[in-house]
């Protein structure tokens, strides 16, 4: 990982950082494998450059990013809770751009109601892509609705703790919408889309029932299997006390973005 | 075709009774090893987590080698039923110590959340129902009960067969997806449970065929 200049952004957040070895080490990244560990253990052969990102679909302007083009957008110190759907938690000190501020170079179009995002699929870098047992189908894809994804909270990422983004953690960008359940953070992002119908959302295509479109943090929605209501600290406490603490609504960021979904039932939209 | 027990040496009938201590031990060794690599943080962020999953594996594992006793006798001639009652209460301590962790590690005593999980939650339920179920097992692992109890012994271990059942069904919910490993537990338990339905048939004809050779003789 190469370091990264950030600008100090607008969202302060005074949490304890989780440590980065924590951040890096223990991870849901299901193309390098299911367990924790797998990710930064077997990403080792992923190649995260050269890079681009296509940005195409209802856009006046559809192009295609390299990744020094990236790096050069304005970059921001961005610290954000993490809450994932497994009921577990961290603090993370990103590094990115919101979201629109790429989105603004391709001209949307009006009829554009979704953004649509994907992985790459590389099964020679990525172990979890072939063999016998694979835990989803690929791409990996994810959606937000294009309020969401123009959000000032909503970032692409490209690194973390001042440094680019390790493989493990999606490099080399990445989505990171912090009022949502993590796996919406759509990792190693290859293809952005814009549309007009709800897109294909790998989670939910998987199981519906447990993993909707919108997964935002819902503490009064529990997951089908275990209780959403409260979170555990990965890194505090260690293995005699658990640091657990409450699960918040949109995961903090209720004053942000509760607005978003005024009028709508979220536990029919979870 | 030569029984495969003939390729596994006998132990001496004086060493089966350290033998089934040695398995104790041995048997408890991973739950230490893991224990003490928690504690000293050898198991990643997330220890209360995978001490508790580790102790759940190891004890299908057991469950699987308890059930695995029989059809060794039967189909390959090994008699190690000598070892069946330490595997099942091998297995009982697993369990419990799944759930302790549970209940005092990864809950810490919020009896409010344990008590929701198990009723709403359908894999902590079953889980939480297998647990239970063996308790009458484990109470009744031993020579009095069997003596005192006959028949009756054997029809309540077949309490195991259910328990195996649950065991498997809990590890495939508890999991987000199925992937080789869960896969190859809950396929041996589903194998060891499908040998039951078949044994007496197979018995039977096994039975059949060595029979009129025999009379030939």
């Amino acid at each position: 990982a190469a370091p990264l200049n950030a600008v100090p952004g607008p969202y302060k957040l005074n949490e304890k950082l989780t440590p980065k070895e924590a951040v890096t080490t223990y991870n849901n990244f299901y193309e390098f494998g299911v367990n924790k560990e797998d990710p930064a253990q077997n990403s080792g052969a992923f190649k995260p450059t050269p890079w681009s990102v296509k940005v195409e679909g209802m856009v006046g302007k559809p192009k295609e990013f390299g990744l020094d083009e990236i790096l050069k957008m304005k970059l921001e110190d961005r610290t954000y809770r993490m809450r994932c759907v497994e009921g577990w938690s961290m603090v993370i000190p990103w590094i990115g751009f919101p979201l629109s501020a790429l989105l603004d170079q391709v001209d949307p179009l009006g009829s554009a109601k979704y953004v649509a995002f994907e992985t790459v699929v590389r099964p020679e870098e990525m172990p979890g892509q072939s063999g016998l047992f694979q835990a989803l189908t690929w791409p990996y894809v994810e959606g937000l609705r294009m309020d969401e994804a123009r959000h000032p909270l909503t970032i692409l990422a490209v690194g973390l703790y001042g440094e680019t983004l390790p493989n493990q953690n999606g490099a080399p960008i990445r989505l990171v919408v912090p009022w949502k359940y993590g796996f919406k953070g759509i990792k190693s992002i290859v293809k952005i889309k814009l549309v007009e119908e709800q897109p294909q959302t790998t989670w939910k295509n998987s199981n519906a029932r447990e993993y909707g479109f919108y997964s935002n943090v819902n503490p009064a929605v529990d997951h089908p299997r275990w209780s959403q209501a409260t979170e555990q600290r990965i890194g505090e406490g260690g293995f005699f006390g658990t640091k657990r603490v409450d699960t918040l609504p949109f995961n903090g960021y209720a004053d942000q973005v509760a607005s978003l979904y005024t009028g709508m039932d979220l536990r029919a939209n979870y | 075709m030569a029984p495969l027990s003939a390729a596994i040496p006998a132990l001496p009938r004086r060493y089966h009774a350290l033998s089934i201590w040695v398995l104790y031990i041995v048997g408890l060794c991973p739950a230490a090893w893991y224990f003490y690599q928690a504690a000293t943080g050898g198991l990643g962020f997330n220890p209360v987590k995978t001490f508790e999953h580790l102790l759940g594996i190891w004890a299908l594992r057991l469950i699987i080698a308890t059930l695995a006793i029989t059809p060794l006798r039967d189909l390959f001639g090994i008699n190690w039923m000598r070892y069946r009652r330490a595997l099942g209460l091998l297995a009982f301590y697993y369990v419990l110590m799944h759930f302790s962790v549970y209940l005092l590690l990864d809950l810490q005593l919020n009896f409010a959340a344990v008590g929701g999980d198990i009723a709403k939650r359908p894999y902590i339920t079953i889980g939480f129902a297998a647990l239970l179920f063996l308790i009458p097992l484990a109470v009744t692992s031993n020579n009095w009960s069997i003596r005192k109890m006959g028949q009756g012994w054997i029809r309540l271990h077949k309490l195991i067969y259910l328990i195996a059942l649950g065991g498997a069904i809990h590890y495939v919910l508890a999991v987000k997806s199925v992937t080789a490993g869960p896969f190859v537990h809950i396929a041996l338990i589903g194998l060891l449970l499908f040998y039951r339905a078949i044994r007496r048939p197979l018995l039977n004809w096994k039975r059949g065929r060595r029979q009129p050779a025999r009379a030939a003789r």
